[in-house]
C-alpha cells in the first residue's frame, strides 16, 4: 500500500483514454444525436407546415366548388332564359307569319269574289239589255238608258 | 464468496493476502511480491484498469461507428444514454468552451464505475483461478489502489492547473492566489489558504474513492473469512447462513456505492474544472 511507479502509468493511461474519447467517441455519437433533434424538429415542423397547408387547401378547394356551382346555376338560368326567349321569337314569328298567310288568302278570295261580281254584274247588264231589246223589240239607245242599267246593276250587286 | 484459500492458514494472514499487490520491480525487472520503493508497478491493479478501459472504449467505440441519427439500437441506446447523461451534467455546470471536459467526464464515469464493479466479483474468484495458474498475489478492484485513484486525481489535478493558467493567464494566475479572497496586505496567508484548497481538491477526490472502495473490499474480505478454516464443526452452518445473508446484503448496498462514487468522483472533476476557470 506505497505510492509507486503505478501512478504513473495510470495517468498515461488515463490520459490516452480520455483522448481516445475524446477524439473518436465523444463527437459521433453527439453529432448523431444533435442530427437526430434536427430531424425530429424538421419533421414536426413539417407536419404541422402540412396541416396548414392541408387546411388552407381544403378551405381554398370549397370556395372554388361554391364559385363553380354559382356559376353553374348562373350558366343554366342563363341557358333557361335564352330558350324561353326563343320559343317566345319563334313562337311570335310563326304567329305573324300565318297571319300573314291568311290575309293573303283572305284578300285573294275577296279579289276574286269582286272579279267574279263585276263579271256577273256585266252579263246581267249585257243580258238585261239584250232582254229589253227583245221585249221592246228595238234597239234603246244604250246611251239614253245608261242611267237605268247603272241601277239595275247596282240591284243585282 | 468461497472461503477456501490455499495462501493463508490464519484469518490475518488471509486478509493480508488479499490486500498485497501483484507487484513487478523494475529495477530488478521481475515479479516479486515484497518489492518496495517507487519504481515498482501495482500489475493487477494496471492490468484490471487497462483491460476495463478498453472494454469500455470497444464498446463505445463500436456504438460511435455504427451511430446512425435514425433509429438507435440496443448498444447504441445505452451509449446516448450515457453520453446525453454526461452532456446533461457537463452543460449544467461547466460553461467554458474546452472541447475536453465532457469526454473527460464520460471517461471518469465509465471507467471509474466499472472499476468499482470489480467489487462486486466474488473476493476470491479471481485471486483463486489466478492461483491456480501460477500467480501469488492478486487484488482485483483497482480503485482499491492508491496509485489508481491519484493517478485519476492528480490528472484532473494538473488539468485545473493548465485551464486556470490557460483563462487567467499566469500573471492572472498568480495574482489571485496571492490577492485572493483577503486582499493583496495578507498575501502570505492568502497563498497559503490557495495551497490548502488547491492540494485538498485532488487529495480528497481520490481518498473518497479510495476509502469507499477499499472499506468496501475489506468488509467483503471479512465476510469471506466467518468459516475460514471452520472445517466441518458444528458452528460452520449458522456461519455459513450469516456469511450468505451478510454478503448478499452489502453486494446490494454495494452496487450504490459503487455508481455513486463513480457519480460523484465525474461530477467533482467537472466542478473543480469549471472553478479552475471561474473568475472570482
Amino acid at each position: 500500500m506505497s505510492i509507486n511507479a503505478t501512478l504513473l502509468a495510470q495517468m498515461i493511461v488515463f490520459a490516452i483514454f480520455v483522448w481516445f474519447t475524446m477524439k473518436f467517441v465523444w463527437p459521433p455519437i453527439m453529432q448523431a444525436m444533435r442530427d437526430r433533434q434536427k430531424r425530429i424538429s424538421e419533421g414536426l415542423a413539417s407536419a404541422e407546415r402540412g396541416v396548414r397547408e392541408l387546411n388552407e387547401a381544403t378551405a381554398k378547394a370549397e370556395e372554388m366548388v361554391g364559385k363553380a356551382r354559382e356559376q353553374s346555376q348562373e350558366i343554366l338560368s342563363n341557358a333557361q332564359r335564352q330558350a324561353n326567349e326563343t320559343l317566345d321569337r319563334a313562337r311570335d314569328e310563326a304567329r305573324a307569319e300565318g297571319d300573314r298567310i291568311v290575309a293573303a288568302a283572305r284578300e285573294e278570295v275577296d279579289q276574286a269574289v269582286a272579279s267574279a261580281k263585276e263579271d256577273l254584274r256585266r252579263e246581267v247588264g249585257e243580258l238585261a239589255v239584250v232582254g229589253a231589246e227583245r221585249i221592246l223589240k228595238r234597239e234603246i239607245d244604250a246611251k239614253a238608258h245608261n242611267d237605268i242599267i247603272d241601277d239595275l246593276v247596282t240591284e243585282i250587286r | 464468496m468461497a472461503s477456501a484459500e490455499e495462501g493463508g492458514s490464519t484469518a490475518t494472514q488471509y486478509i493480508q493476502h488479499h490486500l498485497t499487490n501483484l507487484k513487478f520491480d523494475l529495477s530488478s525487472m521481475q515479479i516479486d511480491g515484497h518489492a518496495s520503493g517507487f519504481w515498482v508497478l501495482n500489475v493487477d491493479s494496471l492490468f484490471f484498469s487497462i483491460v476495463l478501459g478498453v472494454f469500455f472504449l470497444y464498446f463505445f467505440r463500436l456504438a460511435a461507428k455504427k451511430v446512425t441519427a435514425s433509429e438507435p439500437s440496443g448498444l447504441q441506446n445505452f451509449v446516448e444514454m450515457v453520453v446525453d447523461f454526461t452532456d446533461t451534467q457537463v452543460r449544467d455546470i461547466y460553461h467554458g468552451d474546452s472541447k475536453l471536459i465532457a469526454p473527460l467526464a464520460l471517461t471518469i464515469f465509465v471507467w471509474v464505475f466499472l472499476m468499482n464493479f470489480m467489487d462486486l466479483i466474488p473476493v476470491d474468484a479471481l485471486p483463486a483461478a489466478a492461483h491456480a495458474s501460477g500467480i501469488e498475489y492478486l487484488k482485483v478492484v483497482p480503485t482499491t489502489d492508491l496509485n489508481i485513484t491519484f493517478g485519476l486525481s492528480i490528472s484532473v489535478f494538473l488539468l485545473m492547473m493548465f485551464y486556470g493558467i490557460k483563462v487567467k493567464g499566469g500573471v492572472g494566475f498568480l495574482k489571485e492566489t496571492l490577492t485572493h479572497p483577503f486582499g493583496p496586505w495578507l498575501a502570505p496567508f492568502n497563498f497559503m489558504l490557495f495551497l490548502v484548497e488547491t492540494i485538498a481538491k485532488p487529495v480528497s477526490l481520490s481518498l473518497r474513492l479510495f476509502g469507499n472502495l477499499y472499506a468496501g473490499e475489506l468488509i467483503f474480505i471479512l465476510i469471506a473469512t466467518f468459516t475460514l478454516g471452520a472445517g466441518a464443526s458444528l458452528l460452520a452452518i449458522p456461519m455459513f447462513i450469516l456469511q450468505v445473508l451478510l454478503g448478499v446484503g452489502w453486494a446490494i448496498f454495494h452496487i450504490l456505492v459503487i455508481t455513486l462514487q463513480a457519480y460523484i468522483f465525474g461530477m467533482l472533476t467537472i466542478v473543480y474544472l469549471s472553478m479552475a476557470q471561474q473568475d472570482h
